[in-house]
């Protein structure tokens, strides 16, 4: 191999066990310890989920130990309505920005996007490790609020304005909580902002001779896109975190309008503008959807190709259709305000777009489609999650099609249609990548071998419970069933409960699956069977390398890219494929150049 | 006694190959068809020069957000008290302006002496070239304690951070820009050090320029909008 001059990052390999495991400049033991935090999230917040899940299927049961956890929001174990709220704030945004964001797009990018363009690591190494310190000190003090004062607070992910302004009359956790919140997602945000600027330094300047930005694989595409978008995004979630502070501890008013009584409390704020916190919270708010998914896609395209054995039908099509998503991202966000009073002709203008929106999507979702048609698929764990998140993807965002009207968005908008809708396209979905992604991805990360068959049962049971937790949530929207209630008291609700209690037990069986997953993961972990450097045969950078990489990725060299990253079906001397990094010329239909 | 010279601190050569677009492969893959290597062009930029920009679409983004903040708070509402900006944003202004001349001027005074140096033509020169950095530091560390000043006529006046939506936009922006200032303190001082050690990458100069001189025009681009605001 050739001697490259391309700008490698230099730092010795480290010695101790704090460079080694904690502080580490490595990008893929920060990979590791984003995934880890990932999965402590994830954890807690289904956990949080099962709870509130319990509560709305038997209002009146107590629940055992709950009150150990606050025993002023559960006294006895039976939750209030404001610790419901409470526990609702904190399961969305634990999985919002702590799960979503920082699997698919944090722990896979962090390990897999610097081999996948041969570089040696990231180019700045120190602001790696800060990016996930900064994240996990973010997820500390969000953690905290539970155990401050009274509590996190109730204003929901969105925390919407003027609630996240007024303090704490405005209900427990609305004082110290909120000030919580918005410092840990203020955090959160320098953390990614760091990730970005190293995850598009990497992509543009860090590439390996013969390395195109139209060879890089799809996944690296996705996470490329992505990290602009987040560059974008959480630079304007930061200013609104820190406006939201100030009108706390400072007693400003960009926020709380003149004269409000809450709790026959004439609060001192006057003139703010509650459409302020909306415009800036869904700038970002609606990219960060994307944020979510758009990994996903990447690294679903990345495992489907190596399991169907030929090339996408188009590889440029995905890619400027996930540059398309990206774009489009920042133009509908209006479209979570219809209620909110605006413009009826803004409501027009945003609508527009989101039904544009859906162009890219389904091209993504036809160029899956046709090429999976009529291929032998390898039917593994890895492709099977796939297969869901694209069977999740389609359905979750049939219903966006519904929500993108603005007079039908005005019925369904405060109901489970909604919860249902997002928690499919970008919930579930998101996750099922995640999970994809791991599948396919452990034997390099670990050495190891994860477990196919319970990982097949892990995927069945999800991919049915899930369908039985989040379709019933579309019917109970049609049916008038508002979100964000702790219980359901009124006539009109009571014939749905048996259907609440349904989505419960569906909820606690796939959370049953879920543990089948971490047991397998941490068995395999540590006594799965020893993985070969290519398992999947597989042609892209990561699969040249030795299992798990070398310290330096390459050992030493840096690898020359001869194709594309999806040569599969042709005849080489290895098999039906040819590595990227193999000179070998091959009869081909087509090699991107 | 023999004249000791300093080793040329490791500055990159400014030397263009033509090449536009980024990285290795850049849109089109480089490699021939045939695979011959020798013939490929092999240049990526550092990624300094990619980052600084990416952070300063990052800042740009931050305050276009704070912008818009301020038009939608000013229209929502009638509470908003104009006041007049205290006098001396204006001297800063002037401060942080030459400020960027002068680190213009640092950076080719470097330039020359690593040129010299290579040529062995500065043995008898004393000049440090790192003097108009020192003189950069400084007018920036004026020009936050300038804002100081800024914040302190204002607070005479009565005018807090929580009195009036205009006043509150004024202390939010002037910080949120000072906090950035420092960043840029912090690279001058990290490539005063560098060059005291003969470590100086021409990239880590020129990439504190670039922010430094955005500073200068995002304060501009504040004060115009104070001044019409506020």
């Amino acid at each position: 191999m050739h001697d490259m001059s391309v700008h490698a990052v230099h730092h010795a390999p480290p010695t101790t066990f704090i460079r080694k495991h904690v502080f580490s400049l490595d990008h893929k033991v920060i990979g590791k310890q984003y995934y880890a935090l990932a999965l402590v999230a994830a954890f807690i917040g289904m956990f949080l989920s099962w709870l509130m899940r319990i509560h709305l299927a038997w209002n009146n049961a107590a629940i055992p130990g709950l009150q150990l956890l606050s025993s002023t929001g559960a006294p006895g174990g039976i939750m209030t309505p404001e610790y419901y709220l409470q526990l609702l704030t904190m399961h969305g945004t634990i999985m919002v920005f702590f799960v979503l964001t920082t699997a698919p797009f944090a722990a896979f990018g962090n390990y897999f996007l610097p081999i996948q363009v041969g570089a040696e690591d990231m180019p700045f190494p120190h602001f790696n490790m800060m990016s996930f310190w900064v994240t996990f000190m973010a997820f500390l003090v969000l953690m905290s609020s539970f155990f401050v004062g009274d509590g996190p607070t109730l204003g929901g992910w969105t925390q919407y304005a003027p609630l996240n302004a007024i303090g704490s009359v405005g209900g427990p956790g609305q004082g110290a909580g909120v000030v919580l919140w918005a410092i840990s997602i203020g955090l959160f945000c320098v953390g990614q902002l760091l990730g970005a600027l190293n995850f598009i330094t990497t992509t543009l300047d860090l590439r390996v001779k013969g390395m195109s930005l139209m060879r890089l694989p799809l996944s690296a595409w996705a996470w490329f896109i992505t990290s602009c978008m987040g560059l974008t995004a959480f630079a304007v979630l930061m200013p609104a975190c820190i406006l939201v502070i100030l009108d706390h501890v400072a007693g400003t008013s960009f926020f709380v309008a003149s004269g409000l009584v809450i709790n026959d409390q004439m609060l001192p704020h006057s003139g703010g503008s509650t459409l302020l916190w909306q415009h800036l919270f869904w700038f970002f708010g609606h990219p960060e959807v994307y944020i979510a998914i758009v990994p996903g896609l990447g690294i679903v395209s990345h495992i489907l190709l190596a399991n169907m054995r030929r090339p996408m039908l188009s590889h440029r099509t995905l890619i400027y259709s996930m540059g398309a998503l990206a774009i489009l991202s920042y133009m509908v966000y209006g479209h979570h305000m219809f209620v909110s009073g605006m413009n009826p002709f803004s409501s027009l203008a945003f609508s527009f777009p989101t039904l544009v929106i859906t162009i890219p999507s389904t091209i993504v979702v036809l160029i899956w489609t046709f090429s999976l048609y009529g291929s032998k698929l390898r039917i593994n764990s890895a492709s099977l999650f796939s297969l869901g998140f694209i069977s999740m993807f389609v359905s979750g965002g049939v219903s966006g099609f519904f929500l993108a009207q603005p007079s039908i968005d005005i019925m369904l908008h405060a109901t489970y249609f909604v919860v249902g809708h997002f928690h499919l396209v970008m919930g579930v979905a998101a996750m099922f990548g995640i999970f994809a992604g791991t599948y396919f991805w452990f034997p390099k990360m670990t050495g190891r071998m994860m477990n196919e068959t319970l990982g097949k049962i892990h995927f069945w049971m999800s991919f049915v419970g899930a369908y039985c937790i989040f379709m019933p949530f579309h019917y109970l929207g049609m049916a008038g069933n508002v979100r964000r209630y702790s219980s359901f008291v009124d006539d009109f609700l009571q014939p749905l409960i048996p259907v609440h209690r349904f989505i419960t037990i569906a909820a606690l069986f796939t959370g049953l699956a879920q543990v089948i997953f971490l047991i397998n993961l941490i068995h395999s972990r540590f006594w799965g069977a020893a993985a070969p450097d290519n398992p999947w045969e597989a042609t892209s950078l990561e699969w040249s390398t030795p299992t798990p990489p070398p310290f330096d990725n390459f050992g030493g060299k840096h690898p020359i890219v001869y194709h594309d990253p999806y040569q599969y079906g042709v005849k080489s001397s290895v098999g039906d494929y040819v590595m990227q990094t193999s000179p070998e010329q091959v009869v081909t239909e087509h090699d991107e150049k | 006694m023999a004249t000791t010279i300093p080793e040329p601190p490791q500055i990159d050569r400014l030397t263009d190959r033509g090449h536009t677009g980024n990285g290795n492969g850049n849109w089109n893959n480089l490699v021939p068809a045939d695979g011959n290597l020798r013939e490929v062009m092999d240049y990526s930029p550092p990624p300094s020069s990619t980052a600084i920009w990416v952070v300063l679409f990052a800042v740009t983004m931050m305050f276009a957000a704070f912008t818009s903040a301020l038009i939608v708070r000013k229209g929502s509402s009638q509470d908003w008290q104009s006041f007049t900006l205290p006098s001396i944003l204006y001297f800063n202004t002037f401060l942080l302006l030459v400020s960027s001349v002068t680190l213009e001027v640092a950076r080719r005074r470097v330039a020359a002496f690593m040129g010299a140096l290579r040529t062995h033509a500065a043995q008898n020169s004393t000049a440090s070239p790192a003097r108009w950095l020192y003189i950069t530091l400084f007018l920036g560390l004026l020009f936050v304690a300038g804002q100081y000043v800024a914040w302190k006529q204002l607070a005479a006046q009565g005018l807090y951070l929580a009195t009036n939506p205009s006043s509150s936009f004024f202390y939010l922006l002037t910080a949120v820009h000072a906090v950035h200032v420092l960043g840029g303190l912090g690279g001058l001082i990290y490539c005063i050090r560098k060059l005291h050690k003969s470590t100086l990458r021409r990239n880590a100069l020129v990439a504190t320029a670039r922010y430094w001189h955005f500073m200068g025009g995002l304060w501009v681009y504040l004060l115009v909008l104070l001044w019409m605001k506020l």
